[in-house]
């Protein structure tokens, strides 16, 4: 159900914005830590970059192609989340405790939980975004008709 | 205090919520309710809750409304009008009755940013004192979510996930 949209200021806005969204939204999951933001907001909007790619281009254009790739990887940001706490407890201490994520080039216990939070933040931005695209692939199958990629 | 802003935003709010409900194209419906969590956007971000405004305007604004019209245009776009049957008796009287039981409960609450209300006495001093020095973080908030409170944030990403995956299941099944 998914076609091209075929209106020339959507396509080129749309090659303009996504871009730009999708740095904003890096923005947003590395500044988390400093601002408001973190993996939730940047997660969704780094999905809804790719679902505007696909909304806009088509089943045939390379955003869908990406993201018929990309939703193959559901899973890695929980696995990314639930590494980070194993290695924590590798490094002797409890599950999801960052101050034992032992890195040879960090000293502190705050800085290693500072290093622990980014990790898992990431985690959760790439957990989310995969799963916004992969929900959007599924509704577009809601009558059946694939979207040959 | 900005009375006439919070009180027209309330209205506002109302308004767009009624309206989603009774409108009859759901097209419609769906476009208010994008209002509606953007006046929740604001209502948050008025309240101090940067974070949560943000998350609000991201999923319920743009998501939400992006997965409501992809599931009213897979489904049959000419019946998206519906009847619906004359509200019962019981919900006309019963209804503003507990509106007022919830009106007469919210005198108890704690005043807004009273610093000796519960909320404010018990963990988040300590998280307020502490988290820049324990985590290197300056957002509190994200020190919260991601370190203090990271197995709650692993369960919802695992729910998250959770739905995606049933997702996939349901709609993908004749696929292949």
């Amino acid at each position: 159900m998914i076609h091209a949209h075929d209106s020339t200021i959507v396509r080129t806005m749309s090659r303009m914005l996504i871009p730009l969204i999708q740095l904003f939204a890096l923005y947003v999951l590395f500044f988390g830590q400093f601002g408001p933001g973190g993996g939730f907001a940047g997660g969704v909007m780094l999905g809804t970059s790719l679902i505007l790619g696909i909304l806009v281009f088509g089943p045939d254009a390379p955003p869908c192609r990406l993201a018929k790739k990309v939703i193959h990887g559901d899973g890695i940001g929980l696995m990314i989340f639930v590494g980070v706490g194993g290695l924590c407890l590798i490094g002797g201490g409890e599950f999801l405790n960052y101050a034992n994520l032992e890195m040879p080039w960090i000293d502190s216990d705050a800085r290693r939980r500072s290093l622990g939070i980014l990790l898992t933040q990431i985690g959760v931005a790439v957990d989310i975004a995969v799963t916004a695209i992969s929900i959007v692939i599924s509704l577009s199958l809601i009558n059946g008709e694939e979207p040959h990629a | 205090m900005i009375y006439s802003f919070e009180i027209s935003l309330l209205i506002l709010l109302l308004m767009t919520a009624a309206g989603a409900i009774m409108v009859k194209d759901l097209i419609s419906s769906v476009f208010i309710l994008g209002f509606y969590s953007f006046l929740l956007t604001i209502v948050w971000a008025w309240l101090g809750a940067v974070d949560v405004a943000f998350v609000e305007a991201v999923v319920g604004a743009g998501l939400a409304t992006v997965f409501f019209l992809m599931t009213l245009f897979g489904t049959h776009p000419k019946d998206t009008r519906i009847r619906r049957s004359a509200a019962p008796l019981v919900a006309f009287l019963g209804l503003p009755v507990l509106g007022l039981l919830l009106l007469y409960a919210a005198e108890d609450l704690p005043k807004f940013s009273d610093p000796q209300s519960p909320a404010n006495v018990h963990v988040s001093t300590e998280y307020l004192k502490n988290s820049l020095r324990e985590t290197d973080t300056p957002n509190v908030v994200t020190a919260v979510l991601m370190d203090y409170r990271a197995f709650d944030t692993l369960i919802e990403t695992a729910v998250i996930f959770t739905a995606g995956i049933a997702c996939a299941l349901l709609l993908r099944r004749n696929q292949e």
